[in-house]
């Protein structure tokens, strides 16, 4: 019963929402968007849970004596942010907006920046001239950033004919390949959840 | 099965019935039971489904199924095996970018499940770190049914499968930090990836654990190869439920899909020659 229940649920919505892509009927609509709220109330209460994990898991861990600087900053921005948000608002003056635009705003670029150098030393290893297909990568790759720029207009008016026709013949068929494969995946993938074939997130059965 | 046709047809019927109201009404498109844009898409979808269900049928009548070797899974074991030997944890993670309901975050937890069961039964921790506490819920219990499965409900730890952030670089971060302090030996990156991908790949690679990664977004896989020591490109993620498990049904859908996808650049070729000898036709345009 534990398992014949959710597969019952998950088959009659599966359909409901199959059916529903195919009507403009204002009650398929009202139905569509219906669930979209159901499934807003269960976010918000699973999101719940998902904090006080975090609370909990912090606690035990500065309790354990395990990197207790780290979950004590977790937890402080987790308490902090709110009680700035209800105390001072949440309006262009407020401490809530200057914490965001002064702490958490810049964190969150470091870390994007962060990924200026992981392309760098990632392209550097993908680059590396070692085979005839790591060489081909390597000039084709120097042909579309060369055709990216201004000076090489300047040098020949190929280059952008030819970066132009790399990016839209040989890489976009590749990558349409690799795409109808993800399609076709992801619709047997939930076709099995559906029909009740693929159970893995039902008790890992 | 029995009861998903009788919902589909049904449906089907009362759309069927239903419609009058827009073939009476020929110039009023909202309001129709049926949206006459989306048929191509629901007799693709019907085709699809019916080939789905007759591979079903095939192996329920002791048709046997191959699948090709799919390295990045073959390598499940061997990533086990080399964080058991080291004494260090697994670390798995499903990226920012999907929620439950994503495919891709269901096929990632079809490959968490036999992850799970390997783990337990070496004894080796597992950590899960993850972005959206639905997913939290879910994996805590797939990780707990494997460690059942194993044999060894004991080694079930809850408190290794955890929520961090819903924001991105926030979880990209943690995940980030999680990976320079416990130093896993293997890291699975399995799931819904955006801008984290390379972020996340890159400090594995720098701390030198084994990598299996593999995600839905063309972009990202391009990273991944590079950053990765196996990457499960386009269908490989969605059949690894098939693969891992062995289940003749589930490896029965993997071979519908190779049939669609035969049927599909069918398809393309000869439309391609069509459009070749006839420049003005547009019959296969949808």
């Amino acid at each position: 019963m534990r398992t014949k229940i959710p597969l019952i649920i998950c088959l009659v919505f599966g359909v409901i929402m199959f059916a529903q892509y195919f009507s403009s009927h204002p009650l398929a609509l009202k139905v569509y968007n219906n669930i979209l709220e159901w499934w807003q109330i269960i976010f918000a209460f699973t999101l719940f849970i998902g904090v006080l994990a975090f609370v909990k898991n912090n606690l035990k861990n500065i309790s354990r004596g395990k990197e207790p600087i780290y979950k004590l900053i977790g937890l402080l921005g987790l308490v902090l942010m709110p009680i700035l948000a209800i105390a001072g608002g949440t309006g262009i003056d407020s401490p809530f907006m200057w914490s965001f635009d002064n702490m958490l705003a810049p964190m969150q670029a470091t870390v994007f920046s962060l990924l200026a150098f992981f392309v760098a030393s990632a392209s550097y290893r993908g680059f590396r001239a070692r085979t005839v297909s790591a060489t081909i990568l390597l000039l084709t790759a120097l042909i579309v950033l060369l055709g990216r720029i201004p000076l090489a207009e300047m040098v020949s008016e190929s280059f952008p004919k030819l970066t132009f026709w790399i990016q839209s013949y040989p890489s976009m068929a590749a990558r349409r390949a690799i795409l109808i494969g993800i399609g076709l995946g992801s619709m047997t993938t939930a076709l099995r959840v559906i029909l009740g074939i693929e159970r893995t997130y039902l008790r890992g059965e | 099965m029995r009861s998903f046709w009788r919902i589909s047809i049904f449906f089907l019927g009362l759309i069927a019935a239903a419609n009058p109201v827009y073939a009476s009404n020929g110039d009023e498109k909202t309001g129709a039971w049926l949206n006459f844009d989306t048929v191509t898409t629901l007799i693709f979808s019907i085709i699809s489904l019916l080939i789905v269900l007759y591979a079903i049928w095939s192996v329920k009548s002791g048709r046997k199924f191959k699948i090709r070797d799919i390295p990045g899974l073959k390598a499940v074991d061997e990533a086990v095996g080399r964080a058991t030997e080291m004494g260090s944890p697994i670390l798995y993670t499903p990226g920012w970018g999907g929620d439950i309901q994503r495919p891709t975050t269901i096929a990632s937890m079809n490959i968490l499940s036999s992850v799970a069961a390997k783990t337990a039964e070496y004894d080796t921790r597992l950590i899960y770190p993850t972005h959206d506490p639905v997913i939290m819920a879910v994996a805590q219990e797939v990780v707990r049914e494997a460690a059942i499965r194993a044999g060894h409900a004991d080694r079930f730890r809850a408190d290794d499968v955890f929520y961090i952030s819903s924001s991105q670089f926030g979880y990209a971060a943690a995940v980030d930090g999680i990976i320079s302090r416990e130093k896993p030996a293997s890291i699975f990156l399995l799931g819904t990836f955006e801008a984290e991908s390379l972020i996340l790949a890159e400090t594995g690679n720098a701390i030198g654990s084994i990598q299996i990664a593999g995600t839905d977004s063309t972009i990202q896989l391009a990273f991944f190869i590079v950053a990765c020591d196996y990457t499960l490109i386009g269908e490989e993620l969605f059949a690894a439920s098939g693969y891992l498990s062995r289940n003749e049904s589930i490896l029965s859908s993997v071979k519908a899909q190779d049939i669609i996808k035969i049927m599909i650049a069918l398809f393309i070729v000869v439309a391609m020659i069509w459009a070749t000898i006839d420049p003005s036709s547009k019959w296969w345009v949808f």
